[in-house]
């Protein structure tokens, strides 16, 4: 396959059978490999939708700073197209994510500003907005309530998963900004009837969730939860576990949030079984396990991984 | 009839800092004018007409059940429930 530039080969993931986790011949389970983008994350689908649609809106133009909060993946994707567009780009993230984050983001010319641990992406959403209101000439895309975000996915990874799969029943997806549920959920609604759209949320540390009260809590601008049928949240074990088996038994390297989202497939998968009911399941590999190496996940006993994610933003 | 309910930090004031505490009921709802009995006013902060509140999200075995019955869902003798804060991820 050949492109005219790096950002023109964002997309067109392959999706891979995975016969040997599938529960039997008429319930098989299906990953998109959105680690094979340019920067290894299903982002930077949604990251140049969001530059490509400001840039047509003339919010962006040559020499802007864009701002961002994210835990990373977002924030890497936007820093690779920045870079070749000719942007500068800073990224509010939490400290509590891994260092390859932070290397990735530095190698690709960003300027990282840690928010506190505590409150996770809430805190790095609050920052970022109280930035934006010191900074007006910065230029904020906001993934979680910039429609771009859902429209990359309704366009692309939707469209994709119907034409490499018209016999889909299920397709489940982390839920973060929501942009992949909403977008490919909507997409796929719209032709396949009684698809069934599943979220699999990463569920944390106690620090994490350490609001000063309940009314700081969020709900991302996009979400629309008529377009999903069903929502699971899913613990570090769980993740951990899934994501080794995924490596065991199929050959995939992924990331940790890659295992909670495998983890409700495959409890979609049991339920059919029971069911008596045929079922092709598609599932996101939102990125590979390279970025998450240093955090122990993918050595020694669960418990220790367990130990090891607590407080982290492992998704 | 008991079911387990975890409890997130920003609400243990109302469980004496208990991470878990158990209660009884065959819907939600129930469930939670149970623990409510024992533990005043920890409804009110879940709880908004008859609805769960915007930043709460309510698990019943993993599954958000907004996505089952809402407070009318039922439980059962060992299940398991957990109360989240709605936070942002990405």
């Amino acid at each position: 396959m050949r492109f005219d530039s790096l950002l023109d080969s964002v997309g067109r993931t392959p999706l891979i059978g995975l016969p040997r986790l599938s529960p039997a011949a008429d319930v098989r389970l299906w990953a998109k490999l959105e680690d094979r983008n340019p920067t290894g994350s299903v982002k930077d689908r949604a990251a140049l939708a969001m530059i490509e649609a400001a840039e047509r809106d003339g919010r962006l133009t040559s020499g802007c700073t864009i701002l961002e909060p994210t835990s990373g993946n977002t924030g890497i994707a936007l820093a690779m197209a920045a870079r070749l567009k000719g942007y500068a780009l800073i990224c509010v993230m939490p400290e509590n994510t891994s260092p390859e984050r932070s290397q990735l983001l530095r190698m690709w010319g960003a300027d990282i500003r840690y928010s506190a641990a505590a409150g996770g992406s809430n805190e790095a959403v609050r920052v970022a907005k109280a930035l934006a209101a010191e900074h007006p000439e910065w230029v904020m895309l906001y993934q979680y309530g910039n429609p771009a975000n859902a429209e990359a996915h309704y366009r692309g990874t939707g469209p994709e998963l119907l034409a490499d799969l018209p016999t889909i029943t299920h397709f489940v997806a982390g839920l973060g900004t929501t942009g992949t549920l909403m977008g490919a959920g909507r997409y796929l609604r719209e032709q396949v009837p009684g698809v069934q759209i599943v979220a699999a949320e990463p569920r944390y540390g106690e620090l994490v969730y350490g609001l000063r009260n309940l009314d700081e809590g969020f709900v991302p601008e996009l979400y629309d939860a008529s377009v999903l049928t069903s929502r699971y949240s899913v613990g570090p074990r769980d993740a951990v576990r899934r994501m080794r088996e995924l490596l065991e038994v199929e050959g995939i390297f992924a990331g940790i949030s890659t295992g909670a989202i495998l983890h409700a497939a495959l409890g979609m998968a049991a339920k059919a079984v029971r069911a008596g009911e045929r079922a092709d399941i598609a599932f996101i590999v939102c990125d590979g396990g390279w970025k998450y190496l240093s955090t122990g996940a993918y050595e020694g006993t669960l418990d220790a991984a367990e130990d090891a994610l607590d407080g982290q933003l492992w998704a | 009839m008991t079911v387990e309910v975890r409890i997130p930090t920003i609400l243990r004031p109302y469980t004496q800092g208990e991470k878990t505490v158990t209660g009884a009921g065959d819907s939600l709802g129930a469930l939670l004018a149970d623990l409510d009995s024992r533990h005043a006013g920890l409804r009110e902060r879940l709880v908004e007409g008859d609805q769960l509140r915007r930043f709460v999200n309510v698990y019943l075995n993993d599954e958000d059940v907004r996505f089952l019955d809402g407070l009318a869902t039922a439980v059962a003798d060992g299940d398991a429930v957990t109360i989240l804060p709605a936070v942002a991820g990405g």
